[in-house]
């Protein structure tokens, strides 16, 4: 029997029992639209967060802090010549040890570092249009190669001498601007308060609103000139020392750093008492979480597959004994074992590619359907974010495995019908 | 003398071993030519139908051998050994083993599909049986929903669609009515002197052992006489 044939033939015989192979080829269909469904929800989440965490920073930055001591122990020493500020990422009011102007210098030399530059963290008051009302505003800082979801105008220019920002959407209508366009071009006033109590404002260009992503939805994205003529204006009255003190720097190293590179610059650091983490690293740890869950779904996922696979048995075993003597009568007319082995395994791959084939595009069609309504539902406060995204890939990879699994069942009705006696088979009584 | 297409030289089978050894040839050499119709006769269990299956190929003997043209198929490897039964050998049953739910062409078809023949071939010299038989008209029919006659025309078609040398008929008329059995037997008989395919026919009845050319009658494993007696 040529190759096509047996195809053929397995095909065939597939639709013979029709009740049957339905029942076996939903079990499948659960498991493949599941694993499909998982999967792209992983897929999609991956990708929202590769174009969303651009906004975070630059691929070739680092932010530096002091290495917390081990506390495990016991609490660290007190040592008079450092100063504690108010910690960046950790809880509220908890302080880190900061890192002070003269050892930016320390940072600086350490092979690989091109510029040094410590994160300032802005607080102003208020942020109004106009003589508008005056809103609250989280500032967040920005380096050039960061890039943000723009809805109008552009980036602010981190080059720049004039202070630019960049408004989050939630804010264009409330300053007063009737759209996202209009709200490009216009100055918005800060207000600060210094040290000593004093009040001061500074006002700064819009060049741009941003998307609401997935992180810093609601901050203002403000370039250099304008971070450091905001934190000069909130310094004011605090000794030089204090003012000089960081919760965290970011570092640029040449982007086109090897790796190991990186690693090198890294460890350098660690040696001189810093953590750095790049990008790349806040990144992967998302992504890791992220895989870590569809991992998990798809484990769920798999073993309904597996489920699926002893229907696969089951359905063949009954498939052979029915056609036992079908068997017989091949193998007699000269049908070589290895091609009965094949009709049969080629039922199951088939059954397999039916159940997969069908619940990857029932997933493909339930993932949209689900976007669509998540976009305008649950998950309109994320723009941009579509949960189920399916990747080529992805989908021939799982029907390929399902027709894997598929076929790994098959086996053991095969061999049982590879193996048939013809005599045995033929007998009458 | 010309070469026997089928021979069996002192052919013993058994099965089992020890105290549940039993033994369905003890000895039986035949020699079946080219061209002849033969009946093996015996009634159940003596043997006939194992001997058939040796003669078939589809078993090997314990010791002794078959030759085929002369050559012992004793020696001949599983890939030869299909073909060679494919090729030579046309199968007729008493039970038909028709596959349901399976046109009546595609039945027939079956040994060339085996043989890995192309599509339009098969479909060509399937029809040329079919209408050797008379059974053009219901060929795209499905195989079960035949009357009892022409499922057996069918399976002859299917034996002949790969014109072998030899047809095995397997109590052919064991499951139709006396007239149709007769029609059957006719078409046989009449292939076997027409186109000179060798025609083996193992039965119980008598009456159609008659009429074939020779009738070798087994009983205990072993040829006997017409009358039971060892030959």
């Amino acid at each position: 029997m040529s190759g096509l044939d047996l195809i053929r033939s397995a095909i065939s015989n597939t639709f013979r029992s029709k009740t049957r192979t339905t029942l076996t080829v939903l079990a499948i269909f659960i498991g493949a639209f599941t694993l499909a469904l998982t999967s792209g929800v992983g897929t999609g989440i991956n990708r929202y967060i590769d174009t969303t965490v651009s906004s975070i920073g630059a691929n070739d930055v680092m932010t530096v802090t002091k290495t917390v001591e081990d506390t495990a122990s016991g609490p660290a020493k007190y040592e008079p010549d450092t100063t504690n500020v108010e910690s960046a990422t950790g809880r509220p009011g908890s302080t880190v040890e900061a890192i002070t102007a003269a050892e930016l210098d320390d940072i600086r030399a350490v092979p690989g570092v091109e510029s040094v530059d410590p994160v300032l963290t802005a607080r102003p008051n208020y942020v109004e249009y106009d003589g508008g009302t005056q809103y609250q505003a989280a500032i967040g800082g920005f380096v050039s190669g960061m890039s943000l979801d723009l809805a109008a105008g552009s980036e602010p220019s981190s080059d720049s001498d004039t202070l630019e920002v960049a408004l989050p959407v939630s804010y264009v209508e409330p300053l007063g601007f009737s759209s996202d366009s209009d709200a490009v071009g216009k100055t918005v006033t800060f207000g600060v308060t210094d040290q000593t109590g004093a009040s001061s404002t500074i006002e700064a260009t819009v060049t741009g609103v941003a998307e609401a992503g997935l992180l810093g939805s609601s901050s203002l994205t403000a370039n250099d000139a304008l971070t450091t003529a905001l934190y000069d204006a909130q310094s004011v009255g605090l000794s030089s020392s204090s003012k000089d003190s960081y919760a965290s720097v970011s570092l640029r190293f040449d982007p086109a750093s090897s790796d190991e590179q990186v690693s090198a610059i890294k460890s350098d650091l660690k040696e001189l008492g810093y953590d750095a983490t790049t990008v790349e690293d806040q990144i992967g740890s998302f992504k890791t979480i992220i895989d870590a869950i569809v991992l998990v779904l798809n484990g769920f996922a798999v073993i309904a597959l597996i489920a699926a696979g002893f229907g696969i048995v089951n359905t063949l075993l009954m498939s052979v004994q029915e056609r036992t003597r079908e068997i017989g009568l091949m193998k007699a007319m000269g049908m070589g074992a290895g091609r009965v082995f094949g009709l049969f395994s080629l039922e199951a791959v088939f059954i397999g590619f039916l159940g997969s084939a069908i619940g990857a595009l029932g997933a493909i069609l339930a993932g949209t359907a689900l976007n669509g309504v998540l976009a305008n539902g649950l998950l309109s406060a994320l723009p941009g974010l579509t949960l189920i995204a399916f990747d080529p890939t992805s989908i021939a990879v799982i029907i390929l495995v399902v027709m894997g699994i598929a076929f790994l069942a098959g086996t053991i009705p095969a061999l049982r019908a590879a193996r048939q006696d013809p005599i045995e088979s033929l007998r009458y009584e | 003398m010309p070469v026997p297409v089928l021979a069996a030289r002192d052919v013993k089978k058994s099965y089992g071993r020890g105290a549940a050894r039993f033994d369905a040839l003890k000895g039986v050499s035949l020699d079946i030519e080219e061209g002849e119709s033969i009946s093996i006769v015996g009634k159940s269990g003596s043997g006939k139908s194992t001997l058939m299956h040796l003669l078939a190929l589809l078993d090997k003997p314990s010791t002794g051998a078959v030759e085929l043209s002369g050559r012992d198929a004793g020696a001949l490897g599983g890939r030869i050994l299909n073909r060679t039964r494919n090729q030579t050998f046309g199968f007729v049953f008493q039970q038909f083993f028709l596959t349901p739910n399976t046109s009546v062409l595609d039945n027939v078809t079956l040994p060339l599909r085996i043989a890995g023949v192309g599509g339009s071939e098969r479909r060509r010299r399937g029809m040329e049986a079919l209408e050797r038989l008379e059974l053009a008209d219901k060929a795209k029919n499905k195989a079960t929903d035949l009357s009892g006659g022409q499922k057996q025309r069918v399976v002859i078609a299917r034996a002949l669609v790969n014109e072998p040398r030899v047809i095995f008929a397997d109590e052919p008329t064991g499951n139709l009515d006396t007239a149709t059995g007769a029609v059957v037997e006719e078409i046989l008989f009449d292939l076997n002197r027409r186109t000179g395919i060798t025609l083996i026919v193992v039965t119980h009845d008598e009456d159609l052992a008659a009429k074939t050319d020779r009738s070798v009658f087994i009983r205990d494993g072993l040829v006997v006489d017409r009358n039971g007696a060892s030959a």
